[in-house]
């Protein structure tokens, strides 16, 4: 009796509601947050996200104030200086916050940059292929025999030193790659049957482009964005390290690195703290984008 | 009799294919189909057979001016469609489709069933709004034989078979009146094939639409078509209403096809003589002068290596590319 009842709400019910489907996404999804080291990682990057944010609460110094009293002073409670204070006695806490913000946000808006030109420009090379590609992409060829240095250095001479031109010199530089893995995999997609089921359909040559090539090979391009964009906080650190980044006051991970470097001996807690949050934030990347490429392409495990 | 809603005369795909050899190779055209022409009547299914390698599938998109043809005319509804560019092929692709052999990759897998059955409305009614489009969707689905309520499934999770429906249903949902099937069942187990066999012949009673079906599997297109095409290296070899090609083929390469069907009764299949053909398909790139059967030909003699036979009328609506036909 209770089983007829059963079966007879089941198919009520099943007249009524439409299935929910799970997409490649959720399922990639599920298998991302299975994995442990790429979710702790995306916590502690939340964090320091979170910290970098709520920089000027999180401490009473503001990062530019000059403490005469208290120069190079290893790490103080009493006085709130966390971390210590640098060789012109500012609060060194606040200032590798401060310097999360300008080397966080160069990852991110670089990455972004070159994501943008990287997948358009790449998927359209690929996709219609022949002369087109064959142009598009020598002068990637082109791009890259450029070098890098002597390109940023000549920027900064023409245009002073400016965080804009940072992103877009790391910008310039960084699609290239993305361009190179968006056209591959083009390639690959290109030849699916979907595609030319669409072309059977008369859809557009750019709606294919835009509704079913760039959804397929989104997965390898968001691994490699989590992973370039410590490459280009990495890169900026470089070049701040060599005093073409940042202006002072305002500082990045790069430039506290480098000043610590110089008084490491006497002041080690200068170099320590700003080169382990960039070490920290490095690792977790890397292990997102590790966490993000198994749980895209699960048969590459 | 209606006219024909599709003539294809004396069309030709060559592609350039590069050879090594010299200082820089060549170029050779491969001539996947060469000098084909049929015609197709409103609510007829033309059955296309032949081996790997013969040109069926290049001859499928090139109809639908998916492969651009190198020469000939493709007549669709009294206009020559070959050579049209993409925007002024738009407005007839509402009206030929095409189902493809792997089911599952002839699907977007970022989408919808909902989604990708939806894709040829939305492309051809912009305007149609959302609910209507749903609405249509959920009706063809359907009548492909799934239920309405997997709309928001992704194609992943169905099996073969049921690929194959949505296949169908995207392209019946537009109600064409051709669909090119290129070897829609080969992928398939037999008891699905059956199915899918039978939805088809079901819609095309329903909707009237004609059917170009290609296939290596003769049994398949004996149940299916109403005429078939023999193909052989990109040539017509025979054209003849089913009944009359598998009672009586006239051309040798179609008997030995015909000869290979394995019967479902043990006692007459130990007795049947099988046609086996020497050899194998010689290459496209240098196909034999004259006629391009003669190689693996039992009946060639030295007129086939220098004449190219032409498609002769053999009565009842047979056409043979022979010239030994009449012996």
């Amino acid at each position: 009796m209770m089983m007829v009842h059963l079966t007879r709400d089941s198919d009520a019910l099943a007249g009524l509601v439409e299935v929910k489907g799970r997409s490649l996404w959720q399922d990639a999804l599920t298998r991302l947050l299975r994995n442990r080291a790429a979710v702790a990682s995306m916590v502690v990057l939340g964090i320091i996200a979170a910290m970098a944010i709520l920089a000027p609460w999180l401490s009473p110094h503001p990062y530019d104030e000059i403490y005469w009293d208290r120069i190079q002073m290893p790490p103080d409670f009493a006085n709130a200086h966390w971390f210590g204070t640098d060789g012109n006695g500012r609060d060194l806490f606040v200032r590798t916050l401060y310097g999360a913000r300008v080397s966080l946000m160069v990852g991110i808006l670089a990455t972004g940059v070159s994501l943008i030109i990287g997948v358009s420009y790449g998927a359209t090379a690929g996709f219609f292929g022949g002369r087109i590609d064959n142009v598009m992409m020598r002068f990637v060829d082109i791009m890259y025999s450029l070098p890098f240095m002597f390109f940023v250095i000549l920027l900064m001479v023409i245009f002073g030193r400016n965080i804009w031109l940072i992103f877009i010199a790391l910008g310039a530089v960084e699609w290239l790659t993305m361009a190179r893995i968006v056209r591959g995999q083009t390639l690959s997609v290109k030849r699916r049957e979907f595609i030319e089921a669409a072309h059977a359909a008369g859809v557009g040559n750019f709606t294919i482009i835009f509704r079913h090539i760039i959804p397929n090979v989104l997965g390898p391009v968001i691994v490699y964005m989590t992973l370039t964009i410590p490459q280009v906080i990495l890169t900026e650190s470089f070049l701040s390290f060599l005093g073409l980044g940042v202006q002072e006051p305002l500082t990045s991970w790069g430039v506290l690195i480098s000043e610590g470097a110089r008084v490491m001996e006497g002041a080690a807690w200068m170099l320590i703290f700003p080169a382990g949050s960039l070490a920290v934030t490095l690792f977790c990347f890397n292990f997102v984008g590790d966490g993000l490429r198994d749980a895209l392409d699960p048969k590459d495990r | 009799m209606t006219g024909p809603i599709l003539s294809v005369r004396d069309l030709r795909v060559h592609f350039p294919v590069h050879v090594r050899g010299g200082l820089f190779g060549r170029r050779v055209p491969l001539k996947a189909v060469d000098g084909v022409s049929f015609d197709l009547t409103p609510g007829e299914t033309l059955g296309i057979v032949g081996e790997s390698g013969c040109g069926k599938s290049t001859l499928g998109r090139a109809v639908l001016q998916l492969i651009e043809p190198t020469a000939g005319d493709v007549i669709w509804l009294g206009q020559g469609i070959a050579g049209l560019n993409a925007r002024a092929m738009r407005p007839r692709r509402r009206e030929m489709q095409i189902i493809f052999q792997d089911p599952l990759a002839s699907l977007d897998p970022r989408m919808t069933v909902g989604q990708v059955v939806g894709e040829p409305l939305r492309t051809f009614n912009p305007g149609m709004p959302r609910e209507e489009l749903r609405g249509r969707v959920k009706d063809m689905l359907a009548k492909v034989g799934l239920s309405p309520q997997m709309i928001n499934r992704y194609p992943h999770e169905f099996s073969g078979g049921q690929c194959q429906r949505i296949g169908v249903a995207r392209a019946m949902v537009l109600h064409p009146k051709l669909i090119v099937c290129d070897e829609p069942v080969s992928a398939l187990d037999v008891s699905i094939q059956g199915q899918i066999i039978n939805l088809l012949m079901e819609l095309q009673a329903e909707f009237g639409m004609s059917l170009i079906f290609i296939s290596h599997n003769l049994a398949v297109v004996r149940h299916i078509s109403h005429r078939i095409m023999v193909l052989y290296l990109g040539r017509v070899m025979e054209i003849a209403d089913r009944d009359t090609l598998y009672r009586a083929p006239r051309h040798p390469y179609s008997k030995a096809l015909i000869s290979a069907v394995p019967i479902p009764d043990p006692d007459l299949e130990r007795a049947k003589q099988r046609i086996v053909l020497a050899g194998d398909l010689p290459s496209p790139l240098a196909p034999p002068s004259g006629c391009v059967f003669r190689t693996r030909c039992p009946l060639a003699v030295e007129r086939c290596a220098v004449e190219t036979p032409e498609l002769e009328d053999a009565g009842a609506g047979q056409q043979v590319a022979c010239h030994r036909w009449r012996e």
